[in-house]
């Protein structure tokens, strides 16, 4: 079966000939192309803007402008953003947070799904309504019970050295996997009901346990939109402020794109050094993005489009 | 010269063969508990993080209570909180207005900007994976840190904006003009959701039909009115519901940009700061965060309603 | 929430190694060193039996390296050893000091430090200012003292908020220092003459303009009205706060426009670059000067307006510690902070940060800077020191109710008559328990 795989979006129908094109472009066809050659010059600006600040030295724009010609092009700003404003530990404060709740939350909505997608009872419709609508609530209609939550539920040291979910990385961590892992249920069992069910028929037939259909029957066949959420949810945890902002206190165990607040104000001081800073955060998700394009796209579209 | 095309539906062909399934009646009792196993931890998670707070949010918003001890602390007031937050709680209203604008800002210019976008983008140019590339990029980047990136461009005295118009406009300290600045550096990055979104949707156009009401003499706009707008109803739709809860979440950027004062002021914002701060207003915060959840749930439930309901009657 | 920045530098200074580290006996220089590969410090665990946990409420270099040097005295003098966490509490501090706090933190005095008396989140510190408290000045122990009379937060240093100009840019264009509205109003003039703005001006985060406020508010109302007012016992609606904010409108023309996108930070710059003459600031802005710059600084106290007053209260927000309910390590706690409370330890501390005022008695000034000697003067002379709006009344008003108040007032002033009805509603909604 053609999986409806990463853009979910079904497989175009076999194009009818088309009448040959004139050869050479036409005048409509080179307009189009300047306007969009404008139009992603212009999404590619502000960007392209920061990085070309990042590289000049402060004192130079300083003394002839930001909108100048640049004499020198230097990696000092990095440097200086690496070591000074020490960003490195702030990076590894997201792998910790991010890469655990990453494995727990598509574990815990593949077999959710799993369940909901393949028996039917009474409270299938309701349930999926309940994880998919929780992730799209706004996270700020939640955080003022989950804040005095956290702060009384206890960790050992161990785990914690706030001794509670609060301040800590695991109760971050934890907050992702709980609003996550509904969006991921939404997408997972759309496409485990486009599997025949034959499939697990089969495996039962032959005395396979409920988990044993679920680890080596469907699991393998979801590679690909677990790959695509994967892309995607890395994307959006790593890109999210608002939690660390709240339940964290110890600024030096806040992740990367929260850590921005407190960078900003004790130590960016001048533009070149917050556009530094700006690239090297910006840094994996766009790697991941020119590498994963695909999957990142397709873990988008794969809940908006009803597979 | 109309053309009568019948509007595909934009849903794929369902694989051949009903699927049935499976009724959790005749399963053993190991299987059955190992099945609510795995449907009942992430629901509870869910339960426990997502919804349980959300109700103690309601229930907190008829409460005074400043923060410390424990959530039986609170007092209960009624709606006094609510009776306070409309009546003398001055950013209350222009927060409301602001979350407003943002939303219309986002349906009336950037959604259609991005339909526009995937439009021209559907058409088999050379290089269009190029410029797909340059309009995605902004919306890998996390809300704050195009917060941190457009300042360099607004800034009054080093930014990129002023320099270039000469002109020495203060755009996130001015109230009048900086929620238009936000929003242009939302847009910038909702634009290019919207467009894969609707280029998604775009490829379930079938290809013939268009070609057919071309070969009838339709012009371009003619083709995309009655035949590529019909198909793209249910991408819409998603687009629509997207495009909302953005709106109400919006918080980062202003965040960054001023705290979200001045000008700037948004539900979550209001939110946020009477939780988090020395003396915690919660009753007030609370309110607020009810007020933005009643909201979200009315955009929400009935979409995933008719989602769901199609859903289950295509089964 | 706003806050006076305890300490916001500009330049990053020496790289500062990261955040958790145990000062050892005798350790010397950055010895002795334990950070905790990727972790920021929490707070319950005792890194070391005996030692005191410290949370420290900044992540610029100055404080750090002051304190590095504070703490390590303090070890080598008791050999207690003292595990600093860096924090970012300001915001959060209701919930840190619910969750798993440390055992002594900076904190500012006043109203911020009462709340959480009165909440019995922190520990009542009498015992040791019977100890330290000898001489300190009769307001920096009232900014100390909660609602019960017992002193909660020991004095470490202050920052006066003064008017902060350049010698050499007023003497080249023949200009004296204002001592009354005219003079200034007259000064402000032959500035603008000049092309050189006045005041420079930011209030980005909203807490930079109280500054102002306090400053015109003093002067015009004088000490006593201050303090009623922010505690809620004047109404904003009075004619006298009304006409603060008359003086502060007539004067709005002298300051930089656009304040309201402009942080603390690019207002010092202005003055460094001389488009701007003049800055009321805490002197917390001194970081901003470097080298020669720093040396051609000089300050003022806000001019006279009202005869009645002349220039007879100053903001002089104090910065100090306090103790949690329940420490790990109550007697080593209570050391340190006996230890902090001393000149020696201010004096030790001042070597780094040369910004601030020492509060002790005893504070060895024969090494202050110029600067600072004159702070000292100041301080002596005059008789009444506020602690600023944002300490000098409730936090749960402060920042939801005044910030928004004096944006939209410096926004357009024609719009303030509304603009402290709803200042004074709020009032009335904060102030009933």
């Amino acid at each position: 079966m053609s999986a409806a795989t990463t853009a979910a979006a079904p497989g175009r129908a076999p194009a009818p000939p088309r009448r040959p094109r004139r050869r050479g472009p036409r005048p409509a066809r080179v307009v189009l192309h300047v306007a969009l050659t404008l139009v992603a010059a212009a999404f590619l600006l502000p960007v392209a803007w920061a990085v070309l600040t990042s590289l000049r030295p402060y004192e130079e724009t300083a003394r002839r402008g930001y909108v100048s010609v640049p004499d020198t092009l230097t990696l000092d700003n990095y440097r200086t953003a690496l070591q000074d404003g020490q960003l490195l530990p702030f990076f590894l404060n997201t792998v910790v947070i991010v890469v655990p709740a990453l494995v727990v939350t598509l574990a815990l909505a593949s077999m959710a799904a799993f369940v909901l997608s393949r028996f039917s009872f009474r409270l299938n419709l309701p349930l999926l309504l309940l994880f998919t609508a929780g992730n799209l609530l706004p996270p700020q209609v939640i955080i003022t019970p989950l804040v005095s939550i956290f702060r009384d539920v206890p960790l050992p040291d161990v785990l914690s050295s706030s001794g509670a979910l609060f301040d800590s990385y695991w109760g971050v961590g934890l907050v992702h996997v709980g609003f996550q892992v509904g969006f991921c249920v939404f997408v997972l069992s759309s496409y485990m009901r486009t599997l025949p069910v034959e499939l697990t028929e089969a495996a039962r037939v032959d005395g396979a346990g409920v988990w044993r259909q679920y680890a080596s029957v469907v699991l393998p066949l979801c590679r690909a939109p677990l790959a695509a959420l994967a892309t995607l949810q890395f994307t959006w945890m790593y890109n999210d402020f608002f939690w660390a902002l709240v339940l964290m206190v110890t600024g030096d165990k806040r992740p990367i794109t929260s850590a921005l607040d407190n960078l900003r104000a004790g130590f960016f001081t001048d533009n070149n050094l917050v556009a530094a800073g700006a690239v090297l955060i910006a840094l994996p998700t766009v790697v991941v993005f020119v590498v994963l394009q695909k999957q990142l796209v397709g873990g988008l579209t794969v809940g908006a489009t009803k597979g | 010269m109309t053309t009568t095309a019948p509007a595909p539906t934009g849903t794929p062909p369902r694989e051949a063969g009903r699927r049935r399934r499976r009724g959790a009646a005749h399963l053993g009792r190991r299987d059955t508990a190992v099945l609510a196993a795995m449907l009942g931890v992430p629901l509870l998670l869910s339960l426990a993080l997502v919804w349980g707070p959300a109700l103690l949010s309601v229930a907190l918003s008829f409460t005074r209570w400043n923060g410390v001890g424990e959530l039986t602390d609170a007092v209960p007031v009624g709606l006094e909180n609510y009776r306070q937050v409309v009546t003398n709680y001055p950013p209350f209203w222009p927060a409301l207005q602001h979350n407003v604008v943002w939303l219309v800002v986002f349906l009336v210019l950037a959604t259609p900007t991005g339909l526009l976008l995937a439009v021209l983008l559907d058409k088999e140019l050379r290089g269009t994976r190029v410029y797909q590339s340059a309009i995605f990029l902004p919306v890998v980047l996390s809300l704050a840190l195009v917060g941190f990136i457009w300042q360099l461009v607004y800034s009054r005295d080093q930014g990129l904006l002023n320099a270039v118009l000469g002109t020495d406009v203060d755009w996130v300290g001015d109230s009048s003009i900086n929620l238009w600045a936000a929003l242009l550096a939302a847009s910038w990055r909702h634009v290019g959701y919207v467009m894969v979104l609707f280029l998604a949707g775009l490829k379930g156009v079938d290809p013939a039909l268009k070609e057919a009401a071309a070969l009838d003499g339709a012009g371009e706009v003619q083709v995309f009115r009655h035949v590529t707008l019909p198909s793209l109803a249910p991408t819409s739709v998603v687009v629509l519901v997207i495009t909302v809860i953005e709106a109400l979440r919006a918080f980062d950027l202003v965040y960054v940009l001023n705290r979200g004062r001045n000008g700037l002021e948004l539900l979550s914002v209001l939110v946020t700061d009477n939780i988090i701060g020395e003396a915690s207003r919660i009753g007030y915060g609370s309110a607020v965060a009810t007020i933005l959840l009643v909201v979200s749930l009315g955009v929400i439930v009935p979409y995933l309603v008719v989602v769901l309901r199609e859903r289950r009657g295509a089964s | 929430m706003p806050t006076t920045p305890r300490h916001r530098h500009g330049r990053p200074g020496p790289s500062v190694p990261l955040a958790r580290r145990t000062f050892l006996g005798g350790a010397l220089g950055a010895g002795g060193l334990a950070a905790l590969a990727g972790c920021g410090g929490g707070s319950s665990g005792d890194a070391d039996a005996g030692g005191v946990t410290f949370g420290l409420n900044a992540n610029a270099a100055i404080p750090t390296a002051g304190y590095d040097a504070v703490f390590r005295a303090f070890t080598e003098e008791t050999g207690t050893a003292v595990t600093v966490n860096r924090l970012l509490y300001t915001e959060q501090v209701n919930n840190y000091l619910q969750s798993a706090p440390d055992d002594v933190l900076i904190w500012n005095a006043g109203y911020r430090m009462r709340f959480f008396a009165e909440q019995g989140l922190v520990g009542d510190l009498s015992e040791v200012w019977a100890e330290v408290g000898d001489g300190v000045a009769d307001g920096v122990r009232q900014a100390c003292t909660a609602a019960d009379g017992q002193q909660y937060l020991v004095p470490f240093y202050t920052y006066p908020w003064v008017v902060y100009y350049r010698p050499s840019l007023f003497a080249e264009n023949g200009w004296e220092v204002p001592t009354t509205l005219d003079e200034l109003e007259s000064l402000g003039s032959a500035m603008q003459g000049r092309g050189v703005t006045p005041f420079a001006f930011a209030d980005q985060e909203g807490w930079e303009a109280m500054g102002t406020f306090d400053a015109l508010n003093m002067r015009v109302n004088g000490y006593d009205f201050h303090l009623s007012l922010l505690d809620g016992a004047e109404s904003w609606t009075d004619p006298r706060v009304r006409e603060t904010f008359r003086v502060w409108e007539q004067l709005l023309p002298l300051h930089q426009t656009g304040a309201l996108g402009r942080t603390w930070q690019d207002a010092a710059a202005s003055v460094q670059r001389g488009e701007s003459a003049m800055l009321l600031m805490g002197s917390f802005v001194l970081d901003q000067f470097e080298g020669p710059d720093r040396d051609d600084l000089d300050f003022f106290v806000y001019p006279e307006v009202e005869a009645e007053h002349g220039q007879d209260a100053v903001d002089a927000p104090v910065d100090g510690f306090m103790m949690v309910a329940d420490p790990d390590n109550r007697d080593g706690s209570l050391e340190l902070l006996r230890y902090l409370g001393t000149g020696a330890a201010q004096g030790v501390y001042a070597q780094t940060d040369a910004n601030t005022v020492g509060t002790a008695a005893d504070v060895d000034t024969a090494a202050y800077s110029p600067l600072q000697q004159k702070f000292v003067e100041v301080l002596a002379s005059t008789p009444n020191l506020a602690q600023y709006l944002d300490r000098d009344t409730r936090p749960d008003f402060a920042a939801p109710a005044v910030i928004p108040a004096l944006q939209a007032f410096i926004e357009d002033p024609s719009g303030v008559e509304a603009v402290l009805e709803q200042v004074q509603q709020q009032a009335e909604a904060t102030f009933v328990d």
